[in-house]
């Protein structure tokens, strides 16, 4: 085997680990059986690892026909890939964080509890009038409270 | 969320985020639909949504929750994501409005 040949097995390992890493949030994310532990991409990076191994191997074997460039190459895209595997364990595990049960959220078929609270230009708003006050002179079929995080 | 709005939906958005800071957020990504701010989560407690300390400063705020509420008050509908990254598509809240009056 002459050293002309194209390292294959290291992009191919670097880019499966790219793909493990989107298709998380692209993909897996919808499906709670692999959303809930990312058992499929960690299965995904595993195969990347595998083919960063054998590239690896390949990248610093004694017959490349351009030493310096296979070792750099050999060198930088596994690290990436690590990298890229660091940032889906932070992610996936550590910023997904432990959200609240919230077992005494109002279930479908119980009564929104009422409330008033101020809108964006200070003035107080009441749950009764988002709910009846018209949107483009129809009186609406229902409100959407969406709680959110914050702006930050 | 015109979507919303064309089916007959008002979207109301309820966070601690002050007025100002509402606004603001309104302005620079264009939003229309209504902000509520809950500073002290009054509400957001009500409905068992807080998040202790896990705001930026380490205030208490929502974890993300949507309810879609129907003219009578009741609740229909209820996404209590467990994933983080996980937000209602807006077609499920879509097809939930079509089957209310």
């Amino acid at each position: 085997m002459k050293g002309h040949k194209f390292n294959w097995p290291i992009w191919a390992g670097f880019l499966l680990s790219s793909i493990a890493f989107l298709s998380y949030f692209l993909v897996f994310v919808w499906f709670p059986v692999t959303r809930d532990f990312p058992w499929a991409n960690l299965l995904l990076f595993g195969i990347a690892a595998a083919l960063l191994l054998v590239g690896v191997r390949r990248a610093f074997a004694p017959d490349r026909s351009r030493p310096k460039l296979s070792k750099i190459v050999g060198s930088v895209l596994p690290t990436l890939s690590i990298a890229i595997f660091g940032f889906f364990i932070f992610t996936t595990f550590i910023i997904a964080r432990h959200l609240p049960a919230s077992h005494n959220a109002p279930h479908s078929g119980q009564k929104a509890a009422l409330f008033t609270l101020s809108d964006s230009n200070g003035k107080a708003v009441s749950l009764s009038e988002l709910l009846t006050s018209t949107i483009g002179g129809k009186t609406p079929k229902g409100v959407l409270l969406i709680f959110y995080r914050g702006y930050w | 969320m015109t979507k919303l709005e064309e089916v007959g939906i008002r979207p109301v958005a309820i966070s601690v985020d002050s007025p100002e800071e509402s606004r603001d957020l309104c302005r620079k990504a264009g939003y229309t639909f209504t902000f509520l701010s809950d500073p002290k989560s009054e509400v957001i407690r009500r409905y068992d949504l807080v998040h202790a300390g896990a705001g930026i400063n380490g205030q208490d705020i929502a974890r993300p929750a949507e309810f879609l509420v129907d003219s009578s008050g009741t609740v229909r509908w209820v996404n209590l994501t467990e994933n983080y990254w996980v937000r209602a598509r807006p077609e499920q809240i879509l097809e939930v409005a079509k089957t209310l009056r």
